[in-house]
């Protein structure tokens, strides 16, 4: 089947994102396609790279990257919701003649209608959140 | 069309779990996973209410969630089931769509 | 592109969180996409399209005005659960007047606003095939 998957909330803060993670990595090894992964609301801080948690507890945002890449995923963050959360692209950053950028990589910046086509095109859409 | 009900909070915490199951039907399975978990246990004062749901659907709990929160699947109402993520994948599969109840 | 039954579920109130304003975000892009959409309005959800909200007092945009505009995008099924009216001391006379143009009506102005039961709003779920909740 292909996967949509929504998620609506940042990582630590609340469990929808590790729990999209496990999911989205369950349904990887089941054989399952992701078709998308759209981060909305305060989810877009999953696509930061300047998070530095303890040594010993996860890294999420690298968890999502690395994931990413192992399996070409497409991640979206939601562009109205990183300019209002302050999570840019190196083009975005420019764009607003702000000084840096701090999108981690693997997720690439776009419009909610992504996440439109995302549900038309996918078999199931999950939502994650609070 | 049968519809996988996933709810995420504490029954005591929110009335997101009770307005799902007031709005449920028959044939459709709903699935605790995270703080919702807390739900699954038997003799709490929400167990009649989802004891009531179980007559015609089917209740899941995610196993990971229960054990985190120092829950042991013995102390589970009768009859729910638990699953892990593969089994949380599963049953988006096999329901033809999915309602998260946050 | 095909068509789906998209649902968006909206059960918080405005201001307190910014679900409401994105969820109505997302709606309004959805139109673009030409699809089956229809918005259920229940829980504390109701609150989002009670009349006379002035955020004056509180430093944030009032928003609720855009709501106006779902029917000239074509949205026009909102559903709103009776039960979630009542258990709030509300009435449909605290919705706001919310409309569309039937173009095959000569424009006339119908109700967006569809009041439904819970077992009605739970049939109208069942019905969807792509359900976004925020």
């Amino acid at each position: 089947m292909k996967f949509t998957l929504m998620i609506n909330e940042g990582p630590y803060q609340h469990q929808s994102a590790d729990t999209a993670l496990q999911f989205a990595r369950a349904a990887l090894a089941k054989g399952h396609e992701i078709y998308r992964i759209f981060f909305y609301h305060d989810g877009v801080n999953n696509g930061t790279r300047l998070s530095v948690p303890p040594a010993d507890d996860r890294l999420l945002q690298k968890e999502w990257s690395e994931l990413a890449k192992e399996h070409d995923l497409d991640l979206v963050l939601c562009i109205a919701a990183a300019q209002r959360r302050g999570i840019m692209d190196e083009d975005e950053a420019k764009r607003q003649g702000l000084d840096a950028n701090n999108i981690i990589e693997g997720f690439r910046i776009s419009g909610l209608g992504q996440l439109i086509e995302g549900g038309i095109q996918s078999d199931r859409t999950i939502v994650f959140g609070d | 069309m049968a519809m996988l009900h996933i709810v995420n909070k504490s029954p005591f915490e929110r009335v997101s779990f009770r307005s799902c199951l007031n709005h449920a039907k028959a044939g459709d399975s709903i699935l605790m996973i995270e703080d919702a978990t807390v739900g699954a246990i038997e003799g709490s004062s929400f167990a009649d209410k989802l004891k009531a749901a179980m007559a015609d659907k089917t209740v899941y709990v995610l196993s990971g969630d229960l054990a985190a929160r120092g829950l042991s699947e013995d102390r589970m109402i009768e009859g729910i089931k638990s699953v892990d993520y593969a089994g949380f994948v599963d049953l988006t599969v096999e329901n033809e769509t999915t309602q998260s109840w946050l | 592109m095909a068509t789906k039954k998209f649902m968006f579920v909206n059960r918080k109130a405005p201001y307190g969180t910014v679900y409401a304003l994105e969820s109505l975000e997302v709606v309004l892009i959805s139109a673009a996409f030409e699809q089956d959409v229809s918005l259920a309005f229940l829980d504390d959800g109701v609150y989002q399209i009670l009349k006379g909200q002035n955020t004056d007092g509180i430093g944030q945009k009032n928003f609720s005005s855009t709501y106006k505009a779902l029917g000239d995008y074509e949205i026009k099924k909102l559903y709103v659960e009776k039960e979630s009216l009542e258990e709030r001391g509300l009435t449909p006379d605290d919705l706001m007047d919310l409309v569309w143009e039937d173009e095959d009506d000569d424009w006339a102005e119908k109700p967006s606003i569809i009041l439904v039961n819970r077992s009605e709003m739970a049939d109208v779920m069942a019905e969807q095939e792509v359900t976004l909740s925020f």
